[in-house]
Formats: C-alpha cells, sequence, structure tokens
C-alpha cells in the first residue's frame, strides 16, 4: 500500500509491504533490490515519466514468479509459462503501461516456450527476465532446459541427455529486438541493462544468469565469481572492439561469419569485431551468442542486439485507428442492419 | 401421415407441419409467370447437395438470402465435411446444405427433405435416403458419367435401374447448359463449369418464385474484382431460371407466401454471426473496449473473422499462437480493464481450462464462447453436438465453480453474448457460453432490436481506497467484496490502488497470499456463494404449458427448435405436453426443481448421451428420461416424439 511518506526516488517506494520468500541467499534477492534502485533511479527523470500505477510485473509460476508480489506496482501471479500471452493481452488492451514479464529457464522455455517464442517475434511492448538458473528450484531441483548434459538430478539420477537452449540463441532465432544478458551478482550491469530495456521499444529479452544456492549452487561461478570475471566475461559495448581478458589481451573476431575466441596480439586489434547491437543482421548477434553454450567458455554479457521494429500493440491500435477513418465510429444501429434487410409493416 | 399429394410433377406431402396445397381454391394463389400460375404450399424442406467445390454452401446460402427477403420464415442446416477438398466426386467430399422455408412460424430444418438436388451421383448416394419417399430429384445428369459412378461405388446407374422409382425426377444437363449460357464469354471450359451452381439456383428460383435481383446484386458485389466472373454466373443464374420457364419438365411452380411476423426490420442471420454482433453490442451497452482472443478451429472461426472487420468500434481482435494464449491474452486484457473474449470449440476449451480457473481464482470478468462440435478429441468437427456441458460445468481443476449459459437458435446468440458479458461484469467472473455448429452456421430471420432497448451493462471500475490500515491509512483490499460478493476491479493506470493478484489462494480481504487453512475453506465458500447468488439474478424458468399436461420437456440449447416442434406436433395430436427451455445452466434458475417435481415424466433431448439429465437428477431428484443422440445432426421433432412414446406410453 501506499505510504505517503515516501518518495519515488527512493528504493522503499516500489517495494511491497510483503515478506519476500525466497530461500536466504538466492540470486533473485539481488535481483529484486536492482529492480527497485532502477525505478528509483528512473524517478529521478521526469521524463521517464514512471508511476506505480501505470507499472506492471506479470509472472508465471516458479521461484522468479513471485517477483511481481514484491513490487509495489501492479502485478499478476499466473499461470506456469503463460505470462508472456498474458501480458500480451494487457499490452494490446493497455499499450499506455509499462509492462515486465518475469520467468524462469523452465517457465520461459520449458512449458512456455512457445509463447515467449511469439511474443518476441511479434515485438510486443514487453520487458521480459528470464531468470536463468538452469534448475528446476520450486519443483525441489529437476534439470532445466538450460541443464548442461551429464546434470545429474532427481529426475535424471544417471545424469541428463537433453542438449540445452542457449536462451539468446531462441531469442535472436525469434527475431526479437532487443536481447541482453546480465547476472545476479552486478547491480550496476543489471540496472543499465533493464534500464537499456525499459527505454527499448518492442519485445525485450534479458537472460540473467541467477544462482540457485540450494539446488544448483555455482552453475556460474566459473564465470562471473570476482576472481573470474576479467578472463571469462566478455563485455559488450556497442561501438567498441569485443576484448577482454585482464590485460584486455583477447578479443572475438569474425571468422567466416563465426565468432571466434583470439589473442589480441596475433591478429591485431583492428582485427577485433566491433560490436555492433544495431546491426540489421542477425546473425552476428546469434553468433556472438554461440560463443558460450557451457559453463567453462568466456560468456559475453551487455546488449547483444537492439534494433528498431515495428511495435505490436501500437499496430493493433493504428488498425483501430485506421479503421475509424475509414469506416466512422462505430454505429451498431446501422451494424445491425449490414445485412439484406426487408420490413415487415 | 396422411395421404401424399403430387401436383405438377413435384411432391409436397403434408408430413410436417400440416402442409396442404392450397393451389385451385383461389384466396392465397399468386400471378407470378407468365404462362401458369404459382401453386401456393404452406411449405418446403429443400437440400442441395453436390461436391465440396461445387458451391453447395452458396447455393443454398442464396436461396436462403432471396427466402428471406420474400419474408419466409426458414430454418437452415449446412452439414460440409471436415476437409476442405475431398477427393472429387467421392462420397467423402459431399456438402450439403438444407433449408426449410415456410409461411408460418417454423422452428427445424425439416425433418425429410421434399426437394432434392443432387449435382453428381456421389450427392445423390449420400442424400437420397434422408428424402422424404415421393420426394423429387434433379439431377445434374452431366455428372452421372461411368467415373463418377464408379467413384462413389454405383455398381449400376441409379437413374435407370429403378433406384429412383419411388420418387419424381428431373434430369437436367446442368453442366452443358451452363457452358452454353457462358458461351459468348471469354471463359476457358473448366472455369465455366464452375457456375453450374448458379444454373441449379435459377432454376430453383424459379421452382419457388425467388426473384433473382437481390441474387444477381449480391453476385456483382462479391464478384466486383472480376467483371468476368459476374457475367458467367448471372448468365448461369438466368439460364437455369429461363430453363424452368421454357420446359415443359416442370409442370408447375410453387409460391410459398410470406409469414406472419412481427411488425419491424428483419434480417437473415447466422449463429456465429449473432454472437460476434453481441459482443459488439455488449461492449457498446458496457462502455469498454472489447478485446477477442482467439486461435482459429472450426466451427467458431467465423466469430473471429467477422470480429475483425469491425475494428472501428473499438474492437482488438488477436489472434494468438495457440488456445493457450488466446484464453490467456484475453486474461490479460481483464486485468487491464477490457471486455475479454475468448472463442473456441470443444478441444479449445479442454486447453483453457488452467486458465479460467486462474480467471475464477482472481474473479475478473471474461466470456469464453464454446460452439461445441462433435468430439471427443479431434471427432466431427463440422458437425454438431451439445456434449460440452458438463466440460464447461466442471472441466477445471480444484473447486472452480464457473457461470454457464447456452443460446437456444441463431438469433438468440446475440442476446446471450450480452447475457454472458453481463454476468461476467457484474459478478467478476469467467462465464461459459455454449453455443453448436447447427447455430452457428445456421440461419433464421431476426427483427432487428432496437439498440436503445439493449440492457445498459457497464460497471464502475474501483477509484479509491476501501480500507483503512491499523494506523487509518487509506488502503485498497482487491478482495473485499460487496452485497452480491463481487471484488471490486482496479485496474492498471489507477494510482493509490496498485496490488497483485494471482493463483495462488488469497487471503480475505486484503488478496495477500495466505495458505490459511479456515482461509481457504471460507475463500472457496465465498466464490461458490457468489457464483450461486446469480440465480437470483437470472430469468426464473419458463414453462410453455397447456392444460392437462403429466409430461415436461427440458432442453438446452440448439435442441430449443426441434423440441418446440415435437411439443406443436403433440399437441396438436391431443397429447397435452409442456416444455421448458433453459438458457441458464450454471447457476440454475431457482424455480426448476419445483417445475420439474410437478410432472410425472420427465424428458430431457440433449445432443449428448445424457448430460443435463445428470445435473437435473443430482439437483432435484427427478426421475427424468433421456432422449439422445449424438450424430453430429439436431434432432427431427419426429425422433422425439417416437422416443417419448417408446419411453413412456405416452402416444401422440
Amino acid at each position: 500500500m501506499t505510504d505517503v511518506s515516501l518518495d519515488p526516488t527512493q528504493r522503499a517506494y516500489w517495494t511491497s509491504d510483503q515478506d519476500v520468500r525466497w530461500c536466504p541467499g538466492c540470486g533473485d534477492y539481488g535481483i529484486l533490490a536492482a529492480m527497485q534502485f532502477l525505478y528509483a533511479e528512473l524517478a529521478e527523470d521526469p521524463a521517464t515519466e514512471v508511476t506505480k500505477e501505470n507499472t506492471v510485473f506479470v509472472s508465471g509460476i516458479g521461484c522468479a514468479a513471485r517477483f511481481p508480489y514484491y513490487m509495489d506496482t501492479y502485478g499478476m501471479h499466473s499461470i506456469h509459462g503463460r505470462a508472456p500471452a498474458i501480458a500480451t493481452g494487457l499490452a494490446v488492451a493497455r499499450p499506455d503501461l509499462d509492462i515486465w514479464v518475469v520467468g524462469g529457464d523452465g517457465d520461459m522455455l520449458s512449458i512456455g516456450g512457445n509463447h515467449l517464442m511469439h511474443a518476441l517475434r511479434r515485438n510486443v511492448n514487453l520487458k521480459i527476465l528470464l531468470f536463468n538458473n538452469q534448475i528446476y528450484g520450486l519443483t525441489k531441483g529437476q534439470y532445466s532446459p538450460t541443464s548442461e548434459v551429464g546434470k545429474v538430478t532427481k529426475s535424471t539420477p544417471m545424469g541428463s541427455i537433453d542438449a540445452p537452449f542457449n536462451p539468446l540463441s531462441v531469442a535472436i532465432g525469434a527475431g526479437a529486438s532487443f536481447v541482453a544478458r546480465t547476472h545476479d551478482l552486478d547491480r550496476k550491469h543489471m540496472m543499465a541493462t533493464f534500464k537499456a530495456a525499459h527505454a527499448h521499444k518492442g519485445a525485450s529479452l534479458i537472460e540473467i544468469y541467477q544462482n540457485c544456492n540450494v539446488f544448483n549452487d555455482g552453475a556460474f561461478d566459473a564465470i562471473n565469481k570476482r576472481a573470474a570475471r576479467a578472463e571469462m566475461m566478455i563485455d559488450l559495448v556497442d561501438g567498441e572492439p569485443i576484448i577482454f581478458g585482464a590485460e584486455d589481451q583477447r578479443g572475438v573476431m569474425m571468422v567466416d561469419g563465426v565468432a571466434k575466441i583470439v589473442e589480441v596480439a596475433d591478429v591485431g586489434l583492428d582485427a577485433i569485431a566491433v560490436h555492433d547491437a544495431k546491426n540489421p543482421n542477425s546473425a552476428v548477434a546469434f553468433t556472438i551468442a554461440q560463443l558460450a553454450n557451457d559453463r567453462q567458455s568466456p560468456t559475453p554479457f551487455g546488449v547483444f542486439r537492439q534494433v528498431e521494429s515495428p511495435e505490436y500493440a501500437e499496430a493493433v491500435n493504428n488498425q483501430l485507428l485506421a479503421a475509424n477513418e475509414q469506416q466512422g465510429p462505430g454505429d451498431l444501429a446501422a451494424l445491425l442492419h449490414s445485412g439484406a434487410t426487408w420490413d415487415v409493416a | 401421415m396422411g395421404p401424399r399429394l403430387r401436383l405438377g410433377g413435384i411432391a409436397h406431402g403434408p408430413a410436417l407441419f400440416s402442409r396442404h396445397i392450397f393451389g385451385n381454391k383461389g384466396d392465397q394463389v399468386t400471378d407470378t409467370a407468365d404462362r401458369l400460375e404459382a401453386q401456393g404450399i404452406h411449405a418446403v424442406v429443400i437440400r442441395f447437395a453436390g461436391d465440396s467445390g461445387d458451391g453447395m454452401q452458396l447455393t443454398g446460402d442464396r436461396f436462403t438470402s432471396a427466402s428471406a427477403l420474400a419474408g419466409n420464415d426458414l430454418v437452415t442446416l449446412p452439414e460440409f465435411p471436415a476437409e476442405i477438398r475431398a477427393p472429387q466426386g467421392t462420397l467423402a467430399g459431399v456438402s450439403a446444405f438444407q433449408v426449410h422455408i415456410s409461411d408460418h412460424d417454423i422452428h427445424t430444418p425439416g425433418d425429410e427433405p421434399d426437394v432434392l438436388i443432387a449435382m453428381n451421383p456421389a450427392a445423390l448416394m449420400s442424400e437420397l435416403g434422408r428424402l422424404k419417399s415421393g420426394g423429387t430429384i434433379i439431377l445434374n445428369t452431366d455428372a452421372f458419367d461411368e467415373r463418377n459412378l464408379e467413384k462413389c461405388g454405383y455398381e449400376a446407374d441409379p437413374r435407370t435401374n429403378g433406384t429412383l422409382d419411388d420418387y419424381i425426377v428431373h434430369e437436367v444437363p446442368m453442366t452443358k447448359l451452363t457452358l452454353e449460357a457462358v458461351t459468348d464469354l471469354d471463359v476457358k471450359k473448366r472455369d465455366a463449369e464452375r457456375s453450374k451452381n448458379f444454373f441449379a439456383l435459377g432454376l430453383i428460383c424459379w421452382m419457388y418464385t425467388r426473384p433473382l435481383e437481390p441474387t444477381i446484386d449480391w453476385v456483382e458485389e462479391k464478384f466486383a474484382k472480376n467483371q468476368t466472373v459476374v457475367d458467367a454466373n448471372v448468365l448461369a443464374l438466368k439460364a437455369g431460371h429461363a430453363f424452368g420457364e421454357t420446359t415443359e419438365m416442370f409442370a408447375d411452380q410453387f409460391e410459398i407466401h410470406s409469414a406472419p411476423q412481427d411488425t419491424g426490420t428483419y434480417t437473415n442471420i447466422t449463429g456465429n454471426v449473432a454472437t460476434a454482433w453481441g459482443m459488439i453490442a455488449a461492449g457498446q451497452q458496457a462502455k469498454l473496449p472489447i478485446f477477442l482472443g482467439s486461435y482459429p478451429i472450426t466451427p467458431a472461426s467465423d466469430i473471429l473473422h467477422e470480429l475483425a472487420r469491425h475494428k472501428n468500434f473499438g474492437v482488438r481482435t488477436f489472434q494468438a499462437e495457440d488456445e493457450i494464449a488466446a484464453v490467456g491474452s484475453a486474461l490479460g486484457a481483464a486485468f487491464g480493464g477490457a471486455l475479454a473474449f475468448t472463442t473456441t470449440s470443444g478441444p479449445g476449451v479442454a486447453l483453457k481450462g488452467e486458465t479460467i480457473g486462474l480467471a475464477t481464482s482472481m474473479e475478473l470478468p471474461m466470456v469464453i464462447i464454446d460452439v461445441q462440435r462433435g468430439g471427443p478429441s479431434t471427432g466431427l468437427p463440422t458437425k454438431t453436438e451439445a456434449s460440452d456441458l458438463m466440460m464447461a460445468l466442471y472441466g477445471r481443476h480444484g473447486e472452480s465453480p464457473t457461470p454457464v449459459i447456452a443460446a437456444y437458435s441463431p438469433s438468440n446468440c446475440f442476446d446471450m453474448a450480452i447475457e454472458a458479458c453481463r454476468i461476467a461484469l457484474k459478478f467478476r467472473t469467467p462465464v461459459i457460453l455454449l453455443t453448436d455448429g447447427y447455430l452457428a452456421n445456421g440461419s433464421e430471420p431476426w427483427k432487428l432490436p432496437d439498440p436503445a432497448t439493449l440492457p445498459d451493462i457497464s460497471v464502475e471500475f474501483a477509484t479509491e481506497p476501501n480500507s483503512t490500515d491499523a494506523n487509518g491509512n487509506p488502503t485498497f483490499e482487491p478482495f473485499k467484496r460487496d452485497e452480491i460478493l463481487a471484488r471490486p476491479w482496479a485496474v492498471p493506470g489507477t494510482p493509490g490502488l496498485e496490488h497483485r493478484v494471482g493463483g495462488l489462494e488469497k487471503a480475505d480481504g486484503s488478496g495477500n497470499v495466505s495458505y490459511d487453512p479456515e482461509n481457504h475453506g471460507l475463500m472457496t465458500d465465498l466464490r461458490q456463494a457468489k457464483i450461486d447468488g446469480i440465480a437470483e439474478d437470472i430469468p426464473l424458468a419458463e414453462v410453455d404449458s397447456v392444460d392437462g399436461a403429466k409430461l415436461c420437456l427440458v432442453g438446452w440449447g440448439s435442441t430449443w427448435g426441434s423440441i418446440v416442434a415435437a411439443t406443436q406436433r403433440m399437441r396438436e395430436s391431443g397429447v397435452p405436453v409442456d416444455r421448458v427451455h433453459l438458457t441458464h445452466l450454471n447457476p440454475l434458475p431457482p424455480n426448476l426443481g419445483d417445475i420439474l417435481q410437478s410432472y410425472e415424466h420427465v424428458v430431457v433431448p440433449e445432443l449428448n448421451k445424457g448430460q443435463l439429465i445428470k445435473i437435473l437428477r443430482a439437483e432435484y431428484l427427478v426421475d427424468a428420461q433421456g432422449v439422445n443422440k449424438v450424430k453430429g445432426l439436431p434432432f427431427t421433432a419426429g425422433e422425439i416424439i417416437d422416443a417419448i412414446q417408446t419411453m413412456t406410453g405416452v402416444q401422440a
């Protein structure tokens, strides 16, 4: 409930009165804080026009899906997998709203894979957060569609034989106009990524590497622990050469259209690919996303792709305006008489 | 059955509604043709049948339209295969359209056709069994070659081997005559042949003295982009008409006078269009924008098509990626304050169950329209059935009471669409509206309502806090209920009323997540009580009653026409029978139990294996008996009467 003593530039203003019920140590806490801090920051700039009443969080089912309860905005905790579809209806009916969709890897890529794909290809004005912890947490630890091959869980005692999804490849393949990756240990990076998505018109997919400290602890340790970051995280900066490493000694080079990790010294800085998120050809973003399909390879973070593309709800509403112009405002009596009629005197 | 009367080569037996021919007595005979007088008849049932590609639905539809404009009462039964184009000339590819036209009030498409137009041997083989004994057959004799006969399994030519001895047969070389009619046009033979359905239509229009102008106007508008097609169809139509007029083959013409109707403006309407218009009307009467989330499915898709044409009413139609997304998007739109719908058929309802349950739990208004078809599974996609009642009532997990209503005729779909919205909006609940394939595609004349007489179904969104916290600060409790137990509908964008809803159990009042056992019991009871309370807000069941009736027919949905016809026929033969037709199936009208308990016999005809009857027996402990049919077709009145006689010994 609204506490009038708070002002929108404070995190507490965006925090609901509900007790947060994730496991202690869960990566979701960091993501929630980043979102609350982001809204406090956005509120400092009147041009963003953010308000509690115009902000909606829609989620599916899973640990991540409890997220809406903790934001003091409008929210819906819906059905496993269906949040993108439900949010699409909301966005089409109410293009004035600022809508986020929250789900985990099971919610978004398994039971709800179809809806995610279609929300992205339609380019509905939704900011979709995919909390990827590579495990089913709420159902206590079965493998997920992003779990690595060989993963031993309660449902795969001999190891998983499923090849995992690369969520960003799925999103880019579905034609998403905004695709990014961030992780739960870096609030600043999360906030910057969320903020870029917030400013984007159309569908955004943000994969968040998120640690499940109960059922899949340390899944990303080799990549995002502080000591590993320099060598394992590739920071994508638009317009800059894609280089990483403690000494910026490594980089990404395009070889026959395929992104490869190279030593800068071997090829020269000029040969290193310059990141272009606005490249209309999604093949480049796709091959960069393919750099990391496991937990051991250097992994790109940041905005992979951000292109302008017609937004769905606006297109729907433009058709309504056009129909109104061509046919005039709806007249029920005229509609009822629009077929062949006859009079009985 | 009285003696069969034959006149001028067309049989119009008196089977169904005491049909009489009164040609020579004068008073109602009209001069319509140059060379002869049209014989007045009261009613006729005509069945057009041909290959899927022969345009029989269009032909039937145009004849219906011309008859509607002539002021006849009418009921139609289109029947087509699920395959878009089954192999040409096969039984699987036969498409038929039956129309019953009359000079008096009628309610069914007719038990048995009087006239069959068969465009090929497969149509004859498939449909002959339905034709009234002694009925009239008009054949496109050009299609009766060896290959076509073989395709449908005729070992000998039925025209010559005695098969048709009991009928009056007219062999017309329709293909050849159509080709001759369009010979001056620059069209390929193959294309020209396609106009033969208009030849058949022209001939039937002549036979039943229907003017050609409405059809010509329609052709000109429909095919405006292709003048050659317009010309070919119009020439074929006129040639068919002229053929009837000039050949000796058809000795007589028939006239069916306009049926006495209330004064007003009428149109001919199908159930699906009536449903779509009802949805639009509901949006106007609720002063809310309409959102339809839908996934194409037979026989419901036409509702989506019709609504998509009317975006100027503020209608947003969304063709979703699947049935689940269709209902999900509708629920999202409802959360945002739209009047939200999803339209589907049985298989779609099965998929939507979880989301309907969420809407029941979140208590948001939404209308689910199920145009029922034959099941289970894919079943009979293009055929009618009323076997989704139990799924509509109970097809969700948990205790999830949901109102269910059903339309009884094509035009009634308009009223029931509005009624579904009224209940949904007022009580903040999903509502399931059942129609079926027969209502969806069938048509009838409809006296157009004056929009000013439609009910106001608008509701208020919540705009202000409705409670205070411990410190006296205003707060909003999304599950604090009003006197009818409806909760406030606060839509995003409303300052100060920010709240979260979801599928987890909610604490009474605050709506916060609650696992408290007592609260779950309370909320389950409240949700049930809210839906039960709707019984006080719906019309009482009305009995169509006569003196001395010991038997009451109870129906729901599209069986209405057949039950009305059966009731009338039984009464005409001296058996008093009463009748109740239910539009509200959950909750049921509060007086229904008393009504049913007052009869010796309660008979429930249903196009399923007995679904309403289980409810009636469970709710009211009445020893009801069922008349059941699951053949993809509506009841004939005769079937209901025969079943009653067998079951109860009550003789008609």
